[in-house]
């Protein structure tokens, strides 16, 4: 199958969404199909990050209204770790530390949760490691960063990394990275960028949220839009990100406050 | 539409799964507290004149005390004239084997998961099971005595090892070292004692399993453990009581002695019943636990995992008087719902190039008030001693609270003295990490708990640390909605 061909893999349908009070995301439309990559960009408060978090499932967001349908199942339904297992991964922007667990049986109970809901066994110890040690190559991780507890004392890169790494063993169905691109040096970046291409599959899909357009310099996308104010405004290919990096987000922002 | 509540917005109570009650007939005296009660106990127990004058001594002295109310827990008058202060399962003797235990006793065992059967053990651990006031079994006897160890219910130490006792007994903690100690001494039950000669390394774990079945019963146990020059033993005890809506008092006491180069290692699994989540019920421990490192290169190593109570109010602690003598305290505390803790200990720092290392863990949820209170003291002539402490407190929801009370007292120039502490949240970030990593809210709970007290449960015997990591779990459920 080629991308933008056959069933979409998610809808979403006017969705609003609001944390304390505020309205966020005000009527967001979008639909991804399998294969496809997708860069949705904005300014800061645009609304990009909720985005990517009411579709992992965090519940600071109150959806107010509208639906999202992957795979045909309605999405909003689920609570955060079904949507994980049914394939969802997010890249977080700021990864959590947790103290004393270490990456490599976070990542295993992670990964046998999503088999368990397969109906696959459980991995043991040494099948993990094999699985994790191909992987860790490929985004540049030493095999150091297994033993050490998740995101504790990581730099910002090295966090950045650890969510590739875990995107790449964890081979979800939908990726959706929050400006994972954020504060990486340009090595970093490239490594990200790599690990991202690896996952592109006709069956999988990708949304990358970035502020900037220098990541889809690495990682090009099928399909870039801009977000401004809870709204997708504009959406076109990858030229259109390339205009936003040459011209900023000012004159969307005129245009369509002289529209409405 | 997403769920609007939050994973820890509601608490729930969880059910305590030991809280069951064995139909049994008890012989008990009446309620009540006098020196008639004391010589009746003393008599029950056959007891030589000295041990009885000893108590009656401890229950004069206790008259003149008054209850503690430093700690920071907070309860109602406790009526000590209403308390039961002994009770026993009848038993014509006390069963010479494992088969003429009671049956209906060995089934609580077997529910509480002690089978006292030998060959159903787990291979290397000896029990003693206490009952209410009684040791109702002690397995492996024969097998320790073979390399002149005793591991026997305090009662038969007496009647076998007198001069053990008596030369032992109360050298730690002494009859008027406090209010809960002094009553202890007045009215101890049973308790395990255990002997290890010179030289001899203990095989297998020695553990002792304490059941508090009869209703209004207080449960006042003695533990007296010996390690010889040269000796090592690795004792745990374990803690279970039914559900009940009135408090039961539980004030133990532990003395361990470690002479020049042995070592005891004593843990606790503690899960006496904690009462329900409006505070209703539940035990009420208050303990006094110490260890005197007595010889030269000697050791003693405290492990706790408190997860049950109503109110617990113990500090394990070493009095480190041979030079190189080294004390550890290891403590996961964990208060759920209406529970209290203060716990800690006192490291006494007397002969040279002593060392001590304390680490605490407190985890507050529902309503929990959790307290660590701790002194190190450095006497004069304690040259090169030296501590580390690290108290961390984990707080899950916003309605509990955690405190520190570290206290230093340092005489010695020459120590090394150091103190990190540090308070977290279990924060609804962590919580949706491991979400969206397809963990259940409940499951990234206990991972981010046990990855807090990992330095803890490294410090258990292997086949209790998945006990405590089991029982913490359950501890916590219902902590997130």
């Amino acid at each position: 199958m080629t991308a933008g061909e056959g069933k979409p893999m998610l809808e979403i349908r006017d969705l609003h969404a609001r944390a304390d009070g505020k309205e966020i995301l005000r009527g967001v439309n979008l639909t991804v199909y399998p294969g496809e990559l997708h860069a949705i960009m904005g300014p800061n408060g645009s609304g990009k990050s909720t985005l990517a978090q009411v579709l992992a499932g965090r519940e600071t967001y109150e959806v107010t209204a509208g639906e999202v349908l992957y795979d045909g199942q309605r999405l909003l339904e689920m609570p955060p770790e079904e949507r994980a297992r049914a394939g969802i991964f997010m890249a977080f922007q700021y990864p959590v530390a947790i103290p004393g667990v270490s990456n490599l049986y976070f990542l295993k109970a992670a990964v046998n949760a999503v088999r368990t809901q397969r109906g696959l066994p459980e991995l043991d110890a040494v099948d993990f490691l094999k699985l994790v040690r191909a992987k860790m190559q490929r985004v540049g991780m030493d095999e150091a960063m297994l033993h050490r507890s998740v995101n504790e004392g990581f730099s910002g890169g090295e966090k950045k990394r650890n969510e590739i790494f875990q995107l790449l063993v964890l081979e979800p169905r939908l990726a959706i990275l929050d400006e994972t691109d954020s504060g990486l040096d340009i090595d970093a970046l490239k490594t990200v960028a790599e690990g991202v291409n690896s996952m592109r599959d006709p069956q999988r899909a990708i949304l990358v949220v970035t502020h900037y357009q220098r990541l889809l310099n690495y990682v090009v996308p099928d399909k870039v839009h801009v977000l401004l104010d809870g709204r997708i405004v504009r959406s076109g290919d990858k030229e259109l990100a390339l205009e936003l990096e040459a011209k900023g987000y000012g004159w969307l922002e005129q245009e369509v406050g002289a529209a409405s | 539409m997403a769920r609007t509540t939050s994973p820890l917005d509601e608490l729930t109570q969880r059910e305590y799964r030991w809280g069951f009650v064995t139909e049994i007939e008890a012989e008990s005296v009446p309620p009540g507290l006098n020196e008639e009660i004391i010589r009746l106990i003393s008599a029950k127990k056959h007891e030589p004149p000295w041990l009885l004058e000893w108590r009656l001594k401890a229950y004069r002295q206790w008259l003149k005390m008054r209850e503690p109310r430093w700690a920071n827990v907070h309860y109602d008058p406790i009526d000590y004239q209403s308390i039961v202060y002994y009770s026993a399962p009848k038993m014509a003797n006390r069963p010479r084997s494992l088969e003429e235990v009671d049956p209906e006793l060995r089934r609580t065992y077997e529910r509480l998961g002690i089978p006292l059967h030998e060959q159903e053990r787990l291979a290397g651990v000896a029990v003693d099971a206490v009952f209410d006031s009684v040791s109702v079994a002690t397995t492996y006897r024969e097998k320790l005595a073979e390399l002149g160890i005793v591991f026997c219910s305090f009662s038969e130490a007496v009647q076998e090892h007198p001069e053990l006792v008596r030369r032992w007994l109360g050298t730690v903690v002494p009859y008027s070292d406090n209010f809960f100690a002094a009553l202890n001494s007045a009215v101890f039950s049973d308790g395990s004692f255990v002997y290890v000669p010179r030289g001899v390394r203990c095989p297998m774990e020695l553990s002792t399993y304490f059941r508090i079945n009869a209703a209004r019963t207080g449960q006042f146990e003695r533990t007296l453990i010996v390690a010889d020059e040269g000796a090592y033993v690795s004792y745990l005890e374990g803690c279970t009581a039914p559900m009940r809506d009135e408090h039961q008092l539980h004030a133990a006491v532990v003395e361990l002695i470690a002479l020049d180069h042995a070592t005891i290692k004593y843990s606790t699994v503690q899960n006496w019943y904690p009462g329900d989540k409006d505070g209703r019920g539940g035990i009420y421990n208050f303990v006094t636990k110490r260890g005197k490192c007595l010889g030269r290169n000697s050791k003693i190593s405290w492990t706790q995992v408190e997860t049950g109570s109503a109110i617990t109010w113990k500090y394990p602690s070493c009095i480190l008087l041979g030079d190189n003598s080294v004390g550890e305290f290891y403590s996961v505390a964990v208060t759920n719902n209406r529970q209290q803790a203060d716990t800690g200990t006192k490291m006494i720092h007397v002969g040279r190039n002593t060392r001590s290392t304390i680490v605490s863990k407190g985890i507050s949820a529902g309503r929990g008030q959790n307290t660590y209170r701790g002194l190190v003291k450095i006497l004069k002539r304690a040259e090169g001693a030296r501590n580390f402490s690290q108290c961390d407190s984990m707080l899950i929801g916003d309605t509990c609270g955690a405190h520190t009370f570290p206290y230093l007292d340092v005489q010695n120039p020459t120590a090394t003295v150091e103190h990190e502490a540090t308070t977290s949240k279990i924060g609804e970030d962590q919580i949706f990490y491991c979400q969206q990593r397809g963990l259940s809210a409940e499951d990234a709970i206990s991972l981010i708990v046990h990855g807090f007290c990992k330095e803890v449960f490294r410090e258990l015997p292997m086949e209790f640390a998945v006990e405590a990591q089991k029982l913490l779990g359950i501890t916590l459920e219902g902590s997130v909605g």
